[in-house]
């Protein structure tokens, strides 16, 4: 068992330990732990500010670590950054080509910067234009081009030189539904060819695509695992999901009842989340009794399982609440 | 080897896209083109010390012989437009209109000898004191070779026979131009990455930090080489502002230059944010640096603790290199001390820069 958790972890492209850093009395990145092998695409979640793009910048060798170890495709980090760095493709958060360049000349340059020339470096912009389906666009000004496009070209950027890991920074934000179902199927390609993915996100929906995530806050790790498996954690906290019409009232007074978490509205139903150790059954009957009263029918009432949205915010709560105390 | 060659791919790779970057930007076109040419046009044709016309009131009360003979020979020198007054009420009202630039008196009782008076508009102190200047040694001259026996002093100005403020003006406009082009384009070149966070995604690729500082010098430095070779071939052939000395002195001594200001372009890059920082530092810079150069006041005038700041100052040494060049003559080995000082300042420039952007 200790033999087979050596191994994997001697074979794994991104091994970082103990990450750390602080800016002054702050600390964005409080001691995580990040491991990803070949072929596996590993979701960092969390909210704005939780320390995921300062861990990001670590990983990628543009920001040097307070504390901790960085292993990125068997180089030191800290050691050969250089080295390191040639075997790391990265997509940031915000477009970071040149507009002033065609997709071409953007290719070309990045080409370049990693040491391609020549015919390999024609054959590689090639291969890059075709697969990322960007050749119509290949003479047009990268900054004229709508977002889909450009993304499409700084993930065409990250992969000329064949990298073994891939950093993701909120890759498909502000992108179409549809294209970011064809920038999730692009990715699951690359993760089957070996290369070892990294992906931070904000959308919940997007982390399930994950094969392991991790959801940090305040520059930790709260919990690592495979998304589905989080997904059917049993919540302390029962749900009750509403269907009404006119129940407007209903809402306001449900609104004061000490038993009541919160109330997020989610396809034309409120899913009413409960405090921890209610009994929803005794909760459920009370709330049709209020709904007699007030004259608000018809009503669909029923206990539902936890959404890994759910199960996210939850944990996200118990973290702050530990915090806090 | 290997690594050499990795790092000349990188570099090639990084200087292509810059050039492409400059030349497609019409604005940056305007910018290398424009302004050295219109700066030279300004200070060629409009920025000139010499008196051509002044006009002077005349109010000859004595009426004699040699009152007469000394205006005539004020007029004859053809720089002055004479107003003859008939009292000193008259000439005072002209000088206080501004119509005439000074008064020249000749009181009742001067007879040949006695006293004469000049009076000059102090409000405008410059250019009285020139006429103020002319006027008394026009003056002066024709009563030296009147007097028996004759006496005359003959001036010679070197370098610049007939003292053409044009002469003065380019070589020191070539100077300028080259500071302020090649220290704002650097600085705005890097801050522009900076703000674009293009930066950021460079240093994720193997470039390293040499390589990028290399790549984003070799192209503005070219453009102030070619600024000067600009603004040369129009000062000679447009100017006619001779060119007396070597070609190679002022390529060699261009490039010690622009260690200088490439350098401090760098160094305004690694402490603005933005562009608009950047572009106001630099202008907190150039001034002071063009008023302690010597372009337009001399050095030798300035208080004696300001005369060490301006040790400091590469245009200082740039400007002797420049002028000397055009008017004196000189090789590349006529200025040891200023090439000395210009590339201690630009190494001091570009190694602080270098320590300040890792």
């Amino acid at each position: 068992m200790e033999a087979e958790e050596r191994s994997s972890q001697a074979s794994a492209l991104i091994d970082a330990r103990g990450l750390t850093r602080r800016f002054g009395d702050f600390v964005a990145v409080d001691g995580i732990d990040v491991t990803v092998g070949p072929g596996e695409v590993f979701g960092l979640l969390g909210a704005n500010g939780a320390g995921k793009t300062t861990a990001i910048r670590m990983l990628c060798g543009t920001l040097a670590p307070t504390a901790g170890s960085i292993m990125v495709a068997g180089q030191d980090m800290a050691r050969h950054a250089r080295r390191a760095r040639g075997q790391i493709g990265y997509v940031a958060q915000r477009f970071a080509l040149y507009g002033d360049l065609t997709v071409r000349e953007n290719l070309r340059l990045q080409a370049g910067l990693y040491g391609l020339a020549g015919g390999r470096s024609r054959e590689r912009i090639q291969w890059a234009l075709t697969h990322l389906a960007l050749a119509d666009v290949a003479e047009r000004m990268a900054g004229m081009l709508p977002l889909g496009y450009q993304r499409r070209l700084a993930l065409a950027a990250a992969l000329l030189h064949e990298p073994k890991v891939l950093f993701l920074d909120e890759p498909t934000s502000g992108v179409d539904p549809m294209a970011r179902q064809q920038f999730w199927e692009l990715i699951y390609g690359l993760a089957d060819s070996g290369i070892a993915i990294l992906v931070t996100t904000h959308y919940m929906n997007e982390a399930l695509f994950c094969d392991r995530i991790a959801l940090m806050d305040a520059g930790r790790i709260v919990v690592e695992d495979d998304p589905a498996a989080l997904a059917h954690r049993s919540l302390s906290t029962p749900i009750l999901s509403l269907k009404s019409e006119g129940g407007g009232t209903l809402v306001q007074e449900l609104r004061q009842w000490p038993e009541v978490l919160e109330m997020i509205p989610s396809a034309g139903q409120l899913r009413i989340r409960l405090r921890g150790g209610c009994d929803a059954t005794a909760l459920a009957s009370r709330i049709r009794g209020l709904a007699d009263e007030s004259g608000v029918a018809p009503l669909k009432l029923e206990q539902v399982d936890p959404e890994f949205e759910d199960v996210v915010v939850a944990i996200l709560e118990a973290s702050q609440q530990e915090r806090s105390a | 080897m290997n690594a050499v060659r990795l790092s000349l791919i990188r570099l090639w790779a990084l200087l292509g896209k810059e050039f492409r970057q400059m030349l497609r930007d019409p604005r940056m076109r305007f910018f290398i083109i424009v302004p050295p040419l219109v700066q030279l046009v300004i200070f060629g044709y409009a920025a000139t010390f010499d008196v051509r016309v002044a006009d002077v009131a005349v109010v000859d009360e004595a009426n004699i012989a040699a009152s007469r003979e000394l205006i005539d020979a004020v007029a004859a020198t053809g720089h002055f437009r004479l107003t003859h007054v008939g009292d000193m009420d008259a000439a005072e009202h002209l000088l206080e209109r501004s119509d005439v630039r000074a008064i020249l008196r000749f009181p009742w009782d001067f007879d040949g000898t006695g006293q004469l008076q000049l009076i000059g508009d102090g409000s405008d102190s410059n250019s009285a004191q020139l006429v103020m200047g002319q006027l008394s040694a026009t003056l002066r001259d024709h009563l030296l070779q009147n007097r028996q026996p004759p006496l005359e002093l003959i001036t010679r100005a070197w370098f610049n026979q007939n003292l053409e403020d044009r002469y003065y003006f380019v070589p020191g406009i070539m100077a300028n131009v080259v500071l302020i082009a090649t220290m704002i384009l650097v600085a705005m070149t890097v801050v522009r990455e900076r703000e674009h966070g293009t930066l950021e995604r460079l240093m994720v690729t193997p470039l390293a930090k040499l390589e990028f500082i290399v790549g984003k010098l070799i192209p503005v430095a070219l453009i102030g080489l070619f600024d000067v070779i600009l603004i040369t071939l129009v000062a000679v052939y447009l100017f006619d502002v001779p060119f007396r000395g070597s070609f190679m002195a002022l390529v060699a001594g261009t490039m010690l230059y622009l260690m200088s200001t490439l350098g401090m372009g760098l160094l305004i890059s690694s402490y603005a944010s933005t562009q608009q920082q950047a572009m106001l530092t630099a202008f907190f810079f150039l001034m002071p640096m063009v008023i302690l150069s010597g372009f337009a006041f001399p050095i030798r005038n300035m208080p004696e603790w300001i005369q060490y700041v301006t040790y400091l100052d590469p245009l200082r040494y740039y400007l002797v290199v420049v002028r000397d060049l055009f008017l004196k003559g000189g090789g590349l080995a006529s200025h040891p001390f200023q090439f000395g000082m210009m590339g201690l300042l630009g190494s001091s420039a570009l190694g602080l820069s270098l320590f300040r952007l890792r």
